[in-house]
């Protein structure tokens, strides 16, 4: 019964669509990035941190004249962005930015197909020995080092709050690079953590958050989509301060946020269409450092940092770009 | 002084018991309202799609107007649309309820997801309802905080428990909507309008519903989020049937399993070695176990899931 | 739950008979219901400021208008219809399955667990070996609640939800820790995904640069299987009788709490397999996420089907169907993937709307039928 139900649809539709012809195609040529995405472009953490990056490397190349992006969001279910990450790769856009570690299986098969198309993804540093194959990934314990040792300086009940949906990836090497800078400054200082087992569960991770507090966290920091309930309940105690990682967050709570670790993919993106626009198409690794300018330490402008924190935290950004300081991820 | 804090310390279990009355919020609410609405035998597993658009017209208003409370009644009204919505389907056009619940879930998830992108977009937070200390109730030791300390909307979910109860057992409307539920044909014969009582039922349920979502971003939470609720509607759903469609079984089930919860957080802070994602697991563990291990006195609505129409039977 | 929808399923004595013009008849209401439902979708993509020709034109070319596409749409149905046949038992039974999402988890880590621990040996008995330690692993996932029901009195709805978050958290457990990609801890990624299967587990393949793979054939067999198990043998027969009423099978002599745990466990083996086929057939690994909703969406597509095995094969494919075209127009117009799920969501409410209207009009025509034919 299906199949006629739907032929019916498909009928109709293609009677609709048949006098005004298919999906209109521009006439110039922009190069055209496709990029596929676990959450959303707005989750203020992951996924946002590249969108927005797009979105400033668009504006520098002159708009969508210069630069055309497509974008899908949500796309948590694997099978779901393999089928996307292909069909835009059939579409013919110059790139594919595969933007998620679970991708990876599905963009090692993909690109055989499709030699001629960049396909960038991340967070990884493995190209599968694919000439047509970016990896990029961020390097989060050198801002979760910063983020520590600042979070130090600022304590006063010794006591520093962890949370996170669970224990992987990025969310791993920033807080065990945030758990070194809180050492470097003063051992003696506890980080408690707290996993909530979901990306999405906002409700349990404010309530963690707060559980951190009654226990006597006066700072709290914490990564992925869902912190943002945790900022919530720092906002709600007042005085408990917050560090962010992944993209800005000041914004979300202009006076407790101190700062943020930032990542910046413009400098990889640049670097990757001007590569394929000399013929290479891939092969390279890209790491955001401190050093070379993908990760930030973004200080909330709002937040009245103590000269002593502040010339602490810039003493550790010197001292991870000149190697001085080791963090192990 | 945090250094001596063990699990069982006084603070730590105050804090326990703090956190579960507050957790408990949004699943009293949402369950309370499923369990209106079963009573009268209309399953409704949309309840997490209409916590959703609920929870989503509350902070939008609270948003653009500054004001909670218009806030509250934008999720009260987003419910009673949902409402309507459900009871259209399941109970005029008598579909099979289990799918037209998922169907109400994908609507709720979908909507409030795409307004949220068009209308804000981004992740913003308001000053939600602020914690309300009881005079004199807050001052006393350990049981102050514990219950007397909270925000209005969880003052407000816990006062729907008894309320509940007196409607549903105490009050001619509840009478009907059990017989209603139990025995559609005999109360049709009695001249009680089966399909009303289920539309008045399944709306109110719903209205409670979007009060949950509301609990969520205008008290808990404070801010909106794509898929806010993350499944909480689901578990409120379980939760009807832990409670055998009584108010105050319900309650107690959501306590216990918010308790397990916010127990499990504690044991994180406390470095109770234990793998997380195996503390996480035991809200579940144990509602089962606490469930397979009471007294069962439940008393399933005899009509539940069935859509009533006269002279089929 | 008491079905209807496809022909014969109201009155379990009569032999089903298979009437493809009343079926056809049938897909009108439904049908119509679908374009209305799409048509709201069409006034949100115009507030959307996209175009709503153009992108159903996606919609449909997504599917239809390639071989990736197509062959996306049949191994989406394939773990759908897998879960919407263990739901036709169970519901059959009376007994509500929510606990896909747990079972489907079940399977896949069995699956990955098995093929990985038994790599030595050889294909044709590790293929099998596995699915079927798949099958086992989610019925047990669907004996648990069905025991907890009959022993304790535990209600389904409940145990089943609560037994999705258990699995959810168990596979979390398990791929970062114990069958966590040694190749991702040497690397320090620490991505958790298992690692990659032996490749002579895996199905084949049976369209080159698709993900097409033996587990559709295998499915669509299944679904001839299970008809024949529902209608052709005393088994299926009292699990039918137990969901019409429990009271008269009480009567009959029949152990009502041994076929509710029953078709509870073998709803669960079902959505086990679906597991295993993903791990086994698409990914050749576990990732997170496994489940895609398949555990839901299942039990909508065999709604459609009207929890008839044979209904379920063309209401899992429609529905497959329906979610790869979608995702298509997203990428096709640039929407909000949010859209999707509103459009979807409006879609099963309508279709399910309209069986009333179709059951109706279905009574009126067998009346007529009746008076001409006077069977």
């Amino acid at each position: 019964m299906s199949i006629r139900r739907f032929s019916i649809v498909a009928l109709a539709v293609a009677l609709l669509a048949a006098p005004l012809g298919g999906p209109t195609v521009a006439a110039a040529a922009p190069f055209r990035i496709a990029i596929v995405m676990p959450s959303a472009t707005t989750d203020m953490a992951f996924s946002q941190s590249m969108f927005s990056a797009l979105k400033a490397v668009q504006k520098e190349m002159g708009g969508e004249t210069a630069l055309q992006i497509a974008y899908s969001e949500g796309m948590f279910k694997v099978p779901d962005a393999a089928a996307a990450i292909r069909d835009y790769a059939s579409q013919g856009f110059n790139m594919v930015i595969a933007h998620g570690s679970q991708y990876g299986s599905s963009v090692e098969e993909i690109a055989k197909d499709f030699p001629k198309t960049i396909f960038a993804w991340g967070t990884d540093v493995n190209t599968f020995g694919l000439p047509n194959v970016y990896a990029y990934t961020a390097a989060a314990e050198q801002g979760g080092y910063v983020n520590g040792v600042l979070a130090a300086k600022l304590t006063k009940s010794k006591v520093i709050g962890v949370t996170g949906p669970v224990e992987i990836g990025d969310a791993k090497t920033y807080i065990s690079g945030f758990a070194q800078g809180v050492a470097s400054v003063d051992p003696g200082i506890r980080v408690s953590k707290t996993w909530t087992g979901s990306f999405s569960n906002v409700a349990l991770m404010a309530e963690a958050a707060k559980t951190h507090i009654a226990a006597g966290a006066d700072v709290l920091t914490g990564s992925s989509q869902a912190v943002v309930g945790s900022i919530g309940a720092a906002k709600e105690k007042g005085k408990v301060l917050w560090f962010g990682t992944q993209y800005d967050q000041s914004s979300l709570a202009p006076e407790l946020v101190v700062a943020s670790q930032q990542y910046d993919w413009t400098g990889v993106l640049k670097e990757m269409i001007k590569n394929s626009k000399a013929g290479k198409l891939g092969g390279e690794k890209y790491v955001a450092q401190l050093t070379n300018g993908g990760l930030k330490i973004v200080y909330n402008p709002g937040f009245a940092l103590p000269k002593d924190a502040r010339a602490a935290g810039d003493k550790a950004i010197k001292g991870i770009q000149s190697g001085a300081i080791k963090i192990t991820p | 002084m945090p250094e001596q804090m063990t699990i069982f310390s006084l603070p730590v279990v105050t804090g326990i018991l703090a956190s579960a009355v507050r957790l408990a919020t949004p699943y009293l609410f949402a369950a309370v309202g499923e369990a209106i609405g079963q009573s009268s035998g209309v399953l409704n597993l949309g309840v997490d799609g209409i916590m959703l658009l609920g929870a989503y017209a509350a902070f939008f208003v609270a948003l653009t107007t500054g004001s909670l409370w218009l806030g509250v009644l934008a999720a009260m009204l987003v419910g009673l649309l949902m409402g309507l919505l459900m009871s259209l389907i399941s109970v005029t056009l008598k579909a099979e309820q289990g799918i037209s619940g998922i169907g109400l879930y994908m609507v709720g998830l979908g909507v409030s997801s795409l307004l949220f992108k068009v209308t804000i977009g981004t992740v913003k937070t308001v000053v939600g309802f602020k914690p309300l200390k009881i005079p004199l109730l807050s001052d006393i030791p350990v049981l102050g905080e514990i219950l007397f300390q909270h925000s209005l909307p969880v003052y407000a979910a816990f006062l729907t428990v008894p309320l509940a109860w007196w409607f549903l057992d105490r009050t001619s409307w509840g009478l009907k909507i059990k017989a209603v539920g139990h025995n559609p044909t005999a109360a049709d014969s009695l001249g009680v309008s089966v399909d009303r009582v289920r539309y008045a039922s399944v709306c109110l349920g719903a209205v409670l519903s979007g009060l949950a979502g509301a609990s969520l971003s205008l008290a808990l939470v404070n801010l909106f989020q794509e898929n806010l609720t993350a499944g909480m509607g689901f578990i409120a759903v379980a939760l009807v049937y832990f409670g055998g469609w009584r108010p105050v079984g319900i309650m107690g089930g959501a306590l216990l399993f918010s308790a397990v919860n916010a127990f499990q957080l504690w044991m994180q802070v406390l470095n109770v070695k234990i793998p997380s994602d195996l503390a996480v697991m035991l809200p579940y563990v144990l509602t089962i176990a606490a469930l397979a291990l009471a007294p069962s006195l439940a008393r399933q609505p005899t009509a539940l899931n069935k859509p009533f129409e006269r002279g089929e039977h | 739950m008491p079905p209807h929808g496809t022909a014969g399923t109201v009155r379990p004595a009569r032999r089903v008979t298979f009437d493809w013009r009343d079926v056809g008849f049938r897909a009108v209401l439904p049908a119509l219901a679908m374009v209305a439902a799409l048509l709201i979708g069409a006034v949100l993509l115009l507030l959307l400021k996209a175009d709503p020709v153009s992108a159903y034109a996606a919609m449909i070319q997504g599917v239809f208008g390639s071989v990736s596409g197509f062959t996306q749409s049949l191994v989406k149905a394939t773990p759908l219809l897998l879960v919407g046949l263990g739901i036709c038992i169970a519901f059959r039974a009376s007994v509500i399955n929510i606990g896909g999402e747990g079972q489907i988890i079940a399977g896949a880590l069995m699956a990955t667990w098995f093929s990985l621990a038994f790599r030595g040996w050889p294909g044709w008995l590790l293929l099998p070996a596995t699915m079927v330690a798949g099958f086992l692993a989610g019925a047990l996932w669907g004996l648990i609640p069905g025991l907890l029901k009959v022993r304790l009195n535990v209600n389904e709805i409940l145990s089943t939800v609560m037994m999705n978050a258990i699995g959810i958290q168990l596979m979390n457990f398990l791929l970062r820790g114990p069958l966590i990609d040694p190749a991702g801890v040497r690397a320090g990624t620490f991505l958790p995904q298992s690692e990659r299967l032996p490749e002579h587990v895996w199905l084949p393949r049976l369209v080159p640069q698709t993900l097409l793979h033996a587990g559709t054939i295998i499915a669509v067999l299944l679904a001839a299987a299970v008809y024949v198990f529902l209608w052709r043998t005393t088994i299926g027969y009292r699990i039918r009788a137990v969901g019409l009423n429990r009271e008269a099978s009480r009567y009959a002599g029949i152990n009502v709490p041994v076929y509710q745990a029953l078709s509870l466990t073998l709803a669960g083996g079902f959505a086990g397999l679906a597991g295993v086929v993903e791990v086994i057939g698409v990914q050749h690994r576990l990732l997170e996420g496994v489940t895609s909703g398949y555990g839901f969406s299942g039990i909508v597509a065999a709604l459609f089907g009207g929890l008839h095995p044979l209904g379920v094969v063309p209401a899992s494919w429609l529905f497959g169907s329906l979610l790869v075209g979608a995702d298509k127009m997203q990428r096709a117009v640039q929407v909000p993937s949010a859209l999707i799920d509103t459009v979807l969501g409006l879609v099963v409410m309508f279709v399910v709307g309209s069986a009333l209207l179709t059951r109706r009009w279905a009574a009126r025509r067998a009346i007529v039928a009746a008076k001409g034919e006077d069977r």
